[in-house]
């Protein structure tokens, strides 16, 4: 998902604490930053939710890229507030992990030099504007999967910051398939668009989810502490089982020859993705890996007089005030 | 040469009368940035008419250890709600 193989850190303490504080989130009680919690637990969810603040912040370029050369004024203002959003996303997410004694430059450190990842889908490139269409609805949806019950997730800040981003997600996804309908109902070549931004878009977003539970090593632990409520195979179920009708209302195929309804299962079957392209894209040899790190170093390094000439200017007024110059507190 | 700007903590006046209700935190310079980035961020869909700004450092909060002693005493006051007194139904509305 937005946080994919996010490793369980061991944990070695007191026998006694942890079972206490398995019983609290057994019950269903919210750990607050303040109380007592196991330091991998602490450490586990510094990275899931960083890596998914990053996922934010990093999934704002391959839409970013199209908001210049939106086709009329409102799919601009709509993809503009999408992005808007997106930062926001990644703002809510960055509180949230700050709140486990982890600072937001140091955050901001580790995801330049490597130490902490983003989703593997935000390095696969925006080509067309139907592909603004395809990420919406699908990239968008599948994030809408796996947030929705994060909202109920063990650690307070987190699913706090997940019921926000719920709110505003569903515009995001019906923005883009409300895009996509008004495409297909378009020229051949608009209807051929959107069946390639298709082609491209849905094995990684299948890849979203993560690997095949069967491989997935680290799920067990961060179940049981509920900071992940559903194993990658069940999401990923769901996403295929939703995206189907979605995909055959817009006249769209899915390109998997094996996707048929299985009766006896109650689900559709489908193609696994290709997961050697999957590991592949998260070592960083993805076709915009590159790209997306070197844009946010940029951002970053270019900001850095901005943020240092306001710390100056809010220090100066602070002098004066001190001084008996300046009065007001605003 | 990077000191990071500091953690304020966000509280909103919805639509309704109601009282401001926090609803997050953010990085800011200063008070005033601390009000404007509070409005794009949290406020993005109409949902305040009123933002204050606290930089977190001068929020003191109760002990999560503490919270038996602190918070106990008045759980057993079953007195302190109404529905401990019952008033027959010939009264009336009380
Ligand atoms: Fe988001
Ligand atoms: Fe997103
Ligand atoms: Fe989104």
């Amino acid at each position: 998902m937005y946080a994919q193989m996010i490793k369980s850190e061991a944990t070695q303490e007191d026998t006694e604490k942890l079972a206490a504080f398995q019983a609290r989130i057994d019950a269903g009680q919210k750990i607050e930053p303040k109380d007592w919690m196991p330091e991998g637990y602490r450490k586990t969810l510094i990275r899931q939710i960083g890596q998914h603040a990053h996922s934010e912040i990093v999934g704002q370029l391959p839409e970013g890229n199209w908001i210049t050369r939106a086709p009329s004024l409102e799919r601009k203002a709509n993809l503009l507030a999408k992005v808007q959003d997106e930062a926001g996303h990644g703002l809510y997410l960055y509180c949230a992990a700050e709140t486990l004694g982890v600072s937001r430059d140091e955050l901001t450190e580790m995801l330049l030099d490597g130490r902490m990842k983003y989703s593997s889908i935000f390095n696969y490139p925006t080509l067309t504007w139907a592909d603004m269409g395809a990420v919406g609805w699908l990239v968008d949806g599948a994030a809408i999967m796996n947030q929705v019950p994060l909202q109920r997730t063990s650690y307070g800040p987190y699913a706090r910051a997940m019921v926000r981003i719920c709110k505003e997600e569903s515009f995001h996804q019906r923005q883009g398939y409300h895009l996509l309908m008004h495409m297909m109902k378009g020229t051949k070549e608009q209807r051929r668009m959107c069946q390639d931004a298709m082609n491209r878009m849905w094995y990684p977003a299948l890849m979203m989810f993560g690997p095949s539970d069967k491989d997935s090593v680290h799920s067990e632990q961060s179940m049981r502490w509920k900071i992940k409520m559903n194993t990658n195979d069940e999401l990923r179920q769901k996403f295929v089982d939703e995206t189907v009708p979605q995909a055959k209302y817009l006249g769209l195929e899915i390109p998997d020859e094996n996707l048929r309804w299985n009766d006896e299962r109650g689900h559709y079957d489908f193609s696994e993705p290709d997961w050697s392209e999957f590991f592949d894209v998260i070592k960083g040899n993805g076709p915009c890996n590159v790209d997306r790190i070197a844009a946010r170093q940029k951002a970053w390094d270019d900001g850095a007089w901005v943020r240092e000439a306001m710390l100056a200017h809010a220090d100066k007024k602070a002098a004066r005030r001190a001084a008996g110059e300046l009065k007001n507190v605003a | 040469m990077s000191r990071e700007w500091p953690l304020w903590e966000v509280f909103i006046r919805g639509q309704h009368g109601m009282s401001h209700r926090h609803v997050g935190s953010l990085h800011a310079p200063d008070s005033e940035r601390a009000i404007k980035n509070a409005r794009d961020v949290y406020t993005r869909r109409n949902e305040g008419v009123s933002i204050w700004v606290v930089e977190a450092k001068h929020i003191a909060a109760s002990s999560p250890s503490e919270k038996g002693p602190m918070f106990e005493p008045s759980r057993d006051k079953v007195y302190r709600h109404p529905t401990f007194y019952d008033i027959p139904d010939e009264v009336g509305k009380m």
